[in-house]
This record gives C-alpha cells, structure tokens and sequence, in this order.
C-alpha cells in the first residue's frame, strides 16, 4: 500500500509539470493581454506595466522563471486584482467551495445512492422505470435551469431562503442541491447497474436461499461490492465538486473558487489561470488516488494491480 | 435493521425545515436602524489604489474612502469645496491656489498636507508605475513630459506645497473645466506614509489596499474586503464634515445582474448596479417607484474602419448613418429608456449640447450609397461587424444588420470576440466596423471630441483631420466658453461630415433602487457622494 502511495505520488510530478507547460504555452498564443482596456494604455505604459510583472523579458526566461516559481509555492500576484496574490485569493475561496462540495457530496450520496438501489430491486417494475426517470431528469437539468427554478419554488414564492449569499446555515440548501443533484442522478445509475450486476452472483441467490432477509443481503452482502463503479466516478466527481462551480456560485452569489476559473481566463489574468489550473489538477490527482486507495480497501484483488 | 431510507427522508426533510426557519428581516429593513446601505455594484473591482484603476465599479467603492480637491454637488453639479476649503486662480487662468481645510483629516488621524498631494501627483506621474490614467492630470504644466520620461526631475513639474496647508498647480494652458478635474478619482491624495510602509512609491504589487492597512480621506473607511463578497466601509471618525455623514457603513456587493435584481426583489440590496433587459416592462408595471433611467455621459456608436475598401468613402459611412431607425432601436429593442444619438457629444456636456448634424433618411442614404457607386447596393462587397460577445450587442447588431439589408440593399455578417481578443482586434484595425462606447471622464465636450484627434490613441478608425485637430487646439487656448462651443461644433459637425464614428445611442444608467434611500439624485456624471444619502423609511401616501 505504501509503495502504490509513493509510486503514484512520484507520478504526479511530470503529469503536473505538463499541465503547467501546456497551460503556459496556450496562454502565449491566444490573443490579447491582461492589460488591454476599452480607454487603453499608450504602449510606453503597457510596456512599464508588463515589466512590473516580467513579461517583458524573452519567453525562455519567462518560463524557467515561471516554473521556478512554481516550484517554490508561489503563484505569484494576481494580474486583474491589484493588490491580491494568487494563493491568498485561492485561500479565501476554497473553503467555501469546499463546504458547498461537501454538502453536494452528501445530497449526491444520500440521494443517488438510495435511489440506485430502488430502481435494482424493482428491477423490470414500474418503480423502476419512475426512479431512473428521476435519475434521466436529474442528469438533462443543467444547473442554470434547476437553481432558478429551486429559487423561484423556496424562496420567492414560499419564502423558505435568502434569495442569495452565503452567511446563514439555510443558505446552503438550496446551491447544495443545485449543484447536488446533478451528481446524485450519475450516482444512481451507477448505484443501480452495479446493483444488479451483484445481484446476479450465485452467492446472493445462496443467501436468498438461506432465507436471509432481502435488506440484510442488498445492505451487508451487495452494497459495498455494487458501489465500486459509483467510487471511481466521484473520484473526479469530488474534485470537481469541491473545486466550484462557475454557475451555482454565480447564481447564488457564493464567493467560491469557481468564478475564478471562468474569470481568469476572460481577464488574461496568467498568474490567475495558471494557479486555478494547477490547484484543480493536484485536487484531481489527489482524489484519484483517494479513489484508488478505497478500491484495494473494498475489493482485495485489486490491491495486486 | 429497518430499512434506512425511510429514517433518512425523514432526517432530511426535518434538517431542511428546521434551518429553512423564518426568514429574518431583510437588509432594507434592518437598514432603517442601522444606517447601513447594501449596493450593488456589477462586478468586482480591480482594486482601491486610485492611481492604477480605471473603471466606474472601481469609482463606486473609491468614492466613499476618498476625497479630492473639490466636490460635485449630486443634484447641480456645482463645483463644491472637497478638502480644499476655498482656491484663488490667477488672472491669466494658468494657476490655482488650493487652501487646505484645517478639518481635513486622513482615517489614521494625521492631518491631510498639502505635500500628500504633491506625493500623490509624483506617484501617479511616475511612469514606473504605470497608470493607466495618469494622462488625466496631463494639464498640469510638465506633467506630460514627466509621465513620458522627457525628464526626471519632479520639480519642472507644475505642483507645489507652499506650505501644509497651501498647493499650488501651475497649468500647462488654459483649461475651463479645471476645477471639475480633481472630482476624479486619478487626482485624490493617498497616505504617503502607508504607501511607503508597504513598498517603494512605485510599487504596483503593494499590501497597502488591504482592509488592515488601508488609510483614505473619504467620509468612510475600508472596513473589510472579500473577494466575490462585499467591500464593507464604516463610518469614518476623522473625516472633516463627520457629523453630516448620516450613513453608518455600506456593503458594496459585485453581484451579477440577474442575481442583483432577484436580491433587489427580496429587499436584500438597496440600488442595484442595472436592470436586466427582460425585467424592465414588469418593473415598468409593477414598480415603477424604483425604476431609473438616469442619462449618463457615455455613447454608444460604431467604429468604422476607414482605410478598407469601400468605407474609405465618407458617403457610404453616411449612408450608413443615415439608414439606421435610432427611434425604433431605443424604443423597441433597447427600452431602457437610451436617447438615439444624432452628434456625438452626449447633451448637456459641461452646458454644450451639439446640434443634430444628421437625421433618420433612408431616401437620402440610399442616394448616397448611389453616389458612392453602389446604386441599391449593387455591387457592395459583404463585410463584417465585429462587436464582444453579449447578448444586449448582439440584438443591436442584428437590428442594424436588417435595417441595412432593407434600406440600402447591403449584407454584413456578424462575428463577435469574448472582450480581450475585441480589444486586441479593434487596437490592431482588424476589423470592418466594430461596435465601441466611451464614457466621458470629465464634464467638458473635450473628452468626447478628443477621440478625433489623429494621434489620439484611442482614435481606431485611421480618420484623419489636421482642420479638426487645430480646432480642437483651440478649443484649449481660450476661457471664453461661447468661443469654445462655437469651436466644438464646428469640430462636430466635422467629425459627423466625415462619420468616421456612427452615433447610435447615448447611454442611460438604469438602476432599481429603494424607497428608502434618501439623498440619491440623478446626474450625467453618475456621481453620488454617499455623505448625502440617508435611509427612511418611506412616506405612506
């Protein structure tokens, strides 16, 4: 266990090294600058700008620069928002994406999962056809289309929420849904195919035969088996999660991480882009692993891959 | 072992209840207490240092921490005092003294000197620091030749500190609109002292607009500052009229459109920042006591390039001008209550309202386009309108595409760029006709006109007049302003002669605000001193 632990750490150092440099290099080609305004700057001033921040030197030198830095933990100022560094602003916004994340997991999970295993023990039945139209809904409803219309049901209309913000325990229901859901139909089907997969073992039909109750042999016999795929989705489905998302924060006005991504990149903010990309790439990796660990730890075989 | 499902509906539901209790009072309510004013502002601000922003979000939170010279009156706009207690200008119009109000104080409570401005000239002059603005303060004698790097000596420049309470500025020629000048944020003092704990006084990447360090001079104090949250200011003991402060804090919250006016509906924000198109005919009907539409001093026009092809001529750029239905634009499309734009300069700039220098024609466009050798638009190559990507834009474009297909016989294709690659195509001339705005920066016609000017470097349309240039010399060598009118639309009427810019529409600034706020007066500037607001609660009729 140690040494897929190490191994997999080692790997990360070149996959993060490419990302940086494909992301550095993409941010070279496309067109405009951070500091191009609508009332622009004469180029003498330009130029005085971009020296503040390095830009003025060959594009080599900018880049060992660049990884340099990387390597040392700092992300560097900000180039939109004078006055702010990269990993302060990633400080202040992650753990509210995080809480959202993780209030989204637990709707994801509560929801999904339950859901998955009704529609496979109503296999071929009615129930089974409603649960995983549910489950259809959930996935087709982007979050640009339920968070509005969550806002309008609980809060315009019946009152229940704040319309927006991010500072009573209430205010957390309604983005914890919106960005909850969408996973938690993922979640079901998951839940529901690895389900039935199991259920066809000839151990469970041993079990049944033995006259154990049906619960005791999805819960304890089934589950634990059957959530194997729905383990290697959230995986990335945490990472993305709990890293922000553009829409729910927008929609609700939750002052997340997720904007930023989106932003960033609209604002030729480099140091920015780069410092979201690399963050959300070592969270993916993170979670992988996470996910791999869980594996070895539910199905002992794979320990030997 | 029961099934857990059940149990865990249960537990949710009744989690979801107990925390979905009854809602508090809203914002708007608790306001009429506490004096504390939630504003929507649009979008985050690049930041408070007032030398190296430049946008009106920015201005919003920075007029609230900062005090220049002088003030504007909300209601007339009549120059006020600011910490300047009273001036004298010299005869010959090329010089101002500034006496110092003995009450004006920094937030730390160390007295406001007349050096902090000279400092705070020597920063914002300083090209090492690039800021964007600093050709605002280019009428001060050497300024320019200083920001330019002609030379490094501060003293040629025309600022001085006669004593802590006295400044001096020397001008480089007569400028009639001076004293509006210092009502813009590029020449409001900063704190020496903080500037230079934090850095050197050219240092761009500095801690020093940070809540905990932050020292300003405005009738409020920064408070705190989270990113996507809230700048949060209080009142601010030190400030030299204190006591006619009503407000106690503001939240200045950077809230999207469709989300400000959803928390406007909830009497959780007081004035939002605009008013989402498709929500102006319910507000219309339903409330029309918080409805504004005040005109603003910006324009919204084509730019046409005129170096390609058949744009080169100045008849087809009438033409069309000429063709496009303004009414019908404003009224129909728009509804945000715009004013169609038949001259360039938006009305009552600084007292000047340019005649109409064209109209509405379509019988007369197309005899133009004729006359340019292209008679019911035969022969018009297809080109391109390039506009940043939004949907308000893109329904104005396709209005203009129709209106032109119909009256003049001519097609253009429609592209639209996300706003970076916009700017880099428009400052590159990579474009046919692309859409462009400006705002005035200052109450006087210059700063429109100006953008005429050949070397001007926001002129991207390649037009170029050495007639309009003299005039728009003279227009800074004279202090008689029936002259300096006269002079101003005759470089109107020849900017419009030649259309190297299609006027469109001249901006309104649409907003929804409470009843409650007090003190809160329209103006072209968009200016509004928050010392005049107050909250109350509302008269019942």
């Amino acid at each position: 266990m140690a040494q897929l632990i190490l191994r997999r750490l080692f790997q990360t150092i070149p996959t993060l090294w490419l990302i940086a440099t494909a992301t550095f290099i993409l941010l070279q080609l496309i067109p405009g600058g951070p500091f191009d305004q609508e009332k622009p700057v004469t180029p003498e001033v330009k130029r005085l700008i971009e020296a503040h921040y390095g830009m003025d030197k060959p594009i080599h030198e900018q880049y060992l620069q660049f990884l340099l830095n990387r390597l040392q933990g700092d992300f560097g100022p900000s180039y939109k928002y004078a006055g702010w560094d990269v990993d302060e602003i990633i400080a202040q916004s992650f753990p509210i994406s995080l809480e959202l994340g993780f209030y989204a997991l637990l709707v994801a999970l509560f929801v999904g999962v339950p859901l998955g295993i009704l529609a496979a023990i109503y296999h071929g039945k009615r129930m089974e056809t409603l649960f995983m139209g549910l489950a259809l809904i959930g996935i087709c409803l982007p979050a640009f289309v339920l968070g509005p219309l969550l806002l309008l049901v609980f809060s315009t209309e019946l009152g229940w929420f704040n319309t927006f913000g991010w500072n009573t325990p209430s205010d957390r229901v309604l983005p914890a849904l919106t960005l909850g859901l969408f996973y938690a139909a993922f979640v079901a089907r998951l839940t529901r195919s690895g389900t039935l997969d199991v259920l066809k073992n000839p151990y469970i039909q041993t079990a049944r035969a033995k006259g154990l109750k049906e619960h005791r042999i999805i819960l304890v016999h089934t589950l634990k088996v059957a959530l194997s795929p729905v383990v290697s989705y959230l995986g990335p489905a945490v990472a993305g999660m709990i890293s922000g998302s553009f829409v729910v924060e927008t929609l609700f006005f939750i002052p997340g991480l997720g904007s930023f991504f989106v932003n960033s990149a609209f604002n030729r903010d480099d140091t920015m882009v780069m410092g979201t990309v690399l963050f959300y790439a070592a969270l993916i990796l993170l979670f992988n692993l996470i996910v791999d660990l869980l594996h070895a730890w539910m199905n002992p075989r794979t320990q030997r891959d | 072992m029961q099934f857990p499902l059940t149990v865990t509906l249960v537990t949710l539901v009744t989690i979801f209840l107990s925390i979905s209790c009854t809602p508090n009072r809203t914002n708007v309510e608790r306001g009429l207490d506490s004096q504390e004013l939630f504003i929507g502002i649009g979008s985050e601000p690049e930041g408070l240092d007032p030398h190296l922003v430049s946008g009106v979000t920015e201005h919003y939170v920075l007029l609230s921490v900062f005090e220049g010279l002088t003030t504007v009156h909300p209601e007339t706009l009549e120059i006020l005092p600011g910490v300047a207690a009273s001036w004298d200008i010299a005869d010959d119009g090329l010089s101002y003294i500034f006496y110092l109000d003995p009450k004006a104080k920094w937030s730390n409570g160390d007295s406001l000197r007349a050096s902090d401005f000279v400092f705070s000239y020597e920063r914002i002059l300083s090209p090492k620091l690039g800021a964007p603005y600093a050709y605002m303060l280019y009428s001060i004698r050497g300024a320019e030749a200083f920001h330019k790097g002609k030379t490094k000596d501060f003293s040629t420049v025309g600022v001085r500190a006669i004593d802590d309470r006295t400044l001096e500025i020397e001008l480089e020629s007569v400028t009639p609109y001076f004293l509006s000048l210092p009502t813009h944020f590029t020449w409001w003092p900063v704190h020496p002292e903080t500037i230079l704990e934090h850095g050197a006084m050219t240092d761009r990447i500095s801690k020093w607009t940070k809540a905990k360090h932050f020292v300003g001079n405005g009738p409020f104090q920064l408070e705190s500052w989270k990113l996507n949250n809230a700048i949060t200011v209080n009142r601010n003991p030190h400030y030299r009229e204190a006591g006619s402060v009503h407000l106690n804090g503001i939240h200045f919250m950077p809230i999207n459109s469709e989300t400000e006016e959803r928390a406007f509906r909830a009497g959780q924000i007081h004035i939002t920042s605009s008013i989402p198109t498709a929500r102006i005919d319910w507000y219309r009907s339903n409330r029309p006591q918080n409805i504004r539409f005040d005109p603003y001093l910006g324009i919204y026009y084509y730019l046409i390039n005129t170096s390609n092809g058949p744009l080169k001529d100045p008849k087809v750029r009438q033409a069309l001008a000429y063709s496009i239905n303004r009414e019908q634009l404003t009224e129909y499309v728009l509804k945000g209550g715009q004013k169609p734009a038949y001259h360039f300069t938006p009305p009552n700039t600084g007292g000047y309202t340019a005649e109409a220098g064209f109209s509405y024609d379509p019988e007369k466009a197309r005899a133009l386009l004729a006359e340019a050798g292209f008679p019911n638009g035969q022969g018009f190559p297809t080109f391109e309108l390039l506009y940043n990507t939004s949907e308000s834009h893109k329904t104005i474009a396709e209005a203009i595409q129709q209106m032109w297909k119909k009256e003049l016989g001519i097609e253009i294709s429609l592209y639209n760029q996300e706003w970076k690659v916009y700017l880099d195509s428009r400052q590159k001339s990579e474009f046919d006709i692309a859409r462009a705005a400006w705002i005035g920066d200052y109450l006087d016609p210059y700063t429109f006109l100006s953008l005429g000017i050949s070397d001007s470097g926001n002129n991207h349309s390649h037009w170029k007049s050495d007639h309009f240039d003299a005039l728009m010399r003279a227009t800074t060598q004279t202090l008689d302003p029936t002259l300096r009118f006269q002079l101003f639309q005759q470089a109107e009427s020849e900017l419009i002669e030649a259309m190297p810019f299609i006027p469109l529409f001249f901006y309104v600034r649409s907003l929804l605000i409470d009843e409650s706020v007090q003190g809160w007066h329209s103006n072209i500037l968009d200016y509004h001193p928050y010392q005049y607001l107050r909250l109350e609660a509302p008269q019942q009729p």
